[in-house]
């Protein structure tokens, strides 16, 4: 959405924003309305033009200014902001559903008080055109984590945790300071200053083996950031190997469980790929998991690799007597 | 939006909001500030329709209709009522509740619309504090092209067509479909109608909607039916019953982490001269086990079920290249 789309609106809600915080400093009032002060005093303005047919002194919209407070002195019969638009709703309510559902996201009680109020107050008696299910697959240990990880946060406490990195297939023990915890794509992360890696990483609760909270302050360094997950939670980084794979009908889901980038499609149904990855033996047990579904094209390292591993283990399983 | 556009929109709205009566097109011309500037009638025809559908997109609503019998031409008013949000108070913890609801949205089509309804909410008075941190931050991302026009033809209840590639066996056929709604489950952004090639309801994933999605039918032409949940049909259409049966392997000592997090060993044996521990574990049937311990290579040795050991056994021949 364009700057000037959003104008109308905010025009349009500034008036009764204003009347219910009588006094309100500019500063904040922009603040909450997502603009500069320099655009909020040009809406501003704007509006002191706006009024009544007549458009005498008595009819335009009348703002008083006090230092740097605004107060309504008279409203031009705009008292009320506009009902939520059919989208604003959906994408209001529909989030709210998807919480009040989701296992310790937001006090399911306040989210359905939360919601009755606006549909009585908005109408909006249309159908949902949208449904969200966050879907937390969450067994036995990644519950008992998740409570931990939120007393945690809550006391703002460090945990110990034991903790399995898939593309290392490792596990590991780690202090670290919890931030926050996040849901994306149905799945729970504590996102924590990492002591040992020096970093915020994000740990997936699932694969917390075993947690504890400690007695000591959560202290993640000031200048530790919050991931940006607009853009997905693999991040790219120049260091990380490219494989190019052609993936047969079978393990096309590879391409739509990970990130890949697509480069062709095949006769029969395969596909061509390339995709990143950070450490070589991750890669190495995706290829030999998919069997006959994925030749390897490049780098040969990989190739030669996998071919290998498969070799050995081959002849490792035939030392085992067959079941009679 | 220019300040002479934006001005006479607000004086617009203001008009229409203080008259009983309708005002004709002309009525306005005359009273509202601005439409004086057009230089022809044709010109004054041409921005007034313009005004009234950025009125309409924004949700304002627009009564069309006349005063009596004697009026020849239809005129405009907004009913108070139906433009008013009403009166709404927030709890503490529901406006927490909307505040991380809004922030749940990592999506162009949605983030705008939440902020939309945040910012009408916040003109009723309401208060919402967006820095409060949550305990949980649910984030939903969209990445579609489709989302957009789906979304549109939901809201339109419009028929759409698309060309969809089921995944197995692979084959790309143009889809025609009634849209009932957009749901996202588990990350993944699907939309559910009635599919008018099979006569049937229908749910197709976003992902494997090739190209564009176009709007082929007229507006108002869809119903969507008043007993469907939308999340509970993709769900449904997603969820297979988790059987599980136990595995019985070989695993090298100190090898396989990933394994061993899921395993319980229950003995010791050395096979190929290598030490190693057998372990038990409850796998699910199908492809996935088998090509989540072939990834271990020869670390892994399935004892039995014999199903299971062929499985593996037939993915490494493959990745090896020796004919079967």
């Amino acid at each position: 959405m364009t700057t000037s789309q959003e104008r109308l609106p905010r025009l349009l809600a500034l008036v009764p924003y204003l009347i219910a915080r009588p006094g309100i400093p500019v500063e904040e009032a922009a603040a909450d309305f997502g603009v500069s002060a320099k655009q909020l005093r040009k809406d501003l303005e704007l509006l002191w033009m706006c009024g009544l047919p007549g458009y005498g002194p008595g009819d335009l919209i009348d703002l008083s200014f006090e230092g740097d407070t605004i107060t309504v002195q008279f409203d031009a019969g705009m008292r009320r902001p506009l009902r939520l638009s059919g989208s604003e709703a959906t994408a209001l309510l529909v989030a709210l559903r998807a919480l009040g559902e989701t296992p310790g996201a937001a006090d399911a009680d306040a989210v359905r008080r939360a919601v009755a109020k606006i549909e009585a107050a908005g109408g909006q008696a249309q159908p949902p055109a949208v449904a969200v299910g966050l879907g937390v697959r969450e067994g036995e240990t990644a519950a008992k984590a998740r409570e931990v990880v939120q007393c945690a946060l809550r006391a703002g406490h460090a945990v110990r945790m034991t903790y399995y990195t898939a593309s290392k297939d490792e596990i590991t023990e780690r202090t670290v300071d919890p931030m926050r915890m996040l849901i994306v794509e149905g799945r729970g992360y504590l996102e924590a200053w990492c002591r040992r890696a020096e970093g915020v990483r994000l740990f997936r609760l699932d694969r917390i083996d075993e947690i504890t909270e400690l007695d000591e302050p959560a202290a993640p360094p000031p200048y530790a950031e919050q991931t940006d997950t607009s853009a997905g939670l693999f991040r790219e980084r120049p260091d990380h190997a490219v494989a190019q794979l052609v993936l047969a009908e079978d393990a096309r889901w590879v391409a739509e469980y990970y990130p890949v980038e697509r480069i062709a499609e095949l006769p029969a149904g395969r596909l061509r790929i390339q995709m990143r990855y950070a450490d070589l033996s991750w890669m190495q047990r995706l290829v030999l998991g998919l069997g006959g579904e994925v030749t390897v094209e490049a780098p040969a390292e990989l190739a030669d690799g996998v071919r290998d591993q498969a070799r050995r283990a081959l002849a490792r399983a035939g030392q085992v007597p067959a079941a009679p | 939006m220019s300040v002479v556009r934006a001005e006479r929109l607000v004086n617009l709205v203001l008009c229409l909001l203080s008259t009983r009566q309708y005002l004709s097109a002309e009525r306005i011309r005359s009273i509202v500030p601005g439409y004086a500037d057009a230089p022809s009638d044709e010109a004054f025809f041409r921005m007034f329709e313009r005004d009234k559908t950025e009125l309409r997109e924004l949700g304002i609503p627009l009564e069309v209709g006349r005063n009596s019998a004697f009026d020849t031409i239809d005129g405009y008013r907004i009913a108070r009522r139906d433009y008013e949000l009403g009166d709404i108070e927030l709890e503490p913890d529901e406006a927490a509740a909307v505040a991380l609801a809004v922030r749940m949205w990592d999506s162009p089509e949605l983030t705008g619309a939440a902020h939309g309804a945040l910012l009408k909410l916040r003109a009723a008075g309401v208060e919402v504090d967006q820095a409060t941190p949550a305990v949980v931050e649910p984030k939903v991302r969209t990445t579609e092209p489709g989302i957009s026009p789906l979304l549109a033809a939901v809201h339109a209840r419009q028929v759409v067509a698309f060309d969809y590639r089921r995944p197995s066996p692979v084959e790309v056929r143009r889809r025609t479909l009634e849209p009932w709604g957009v749901v996202s489950w588990r990350g993944r952004w699907y939309v559910v109608g009635h599919d008018r090639d099979r006569d049937a309801p229908r749910c197709f994933r976003l992902s494997r909607i090739i190209g564009d999605v176009a709007a082929v039918g007229r507006p108002g032409e869809v119903r969507q039916p008043i007993d469907i949940d939308l999340l509970k049909f993709v769900a449904h259409t997603n969820n297979g019953p988790p059987e599980t049966s136990t595995a019985r392997l070989w695993v090298a000592r100190n090898r396989a982490a990933g394994l061993r997090r899921r395993a319980t060993v229950v003995g010791a044996r050395v096979l190929d001269d290598v030490e190693g521990d057998v372990v038990e574990l409850e796998v699910s049937p199908g492809e996935s086990s088998a090509g989540w311990i072939a990834g271990y290579g020869a670390d892994a040795v399935v004892l039995e079920p014999d199903v299971l050991r062929k499985a593996v056994h037939e993915k490494l021949l493959a990745v090896a290249g020796e004919s079967r």
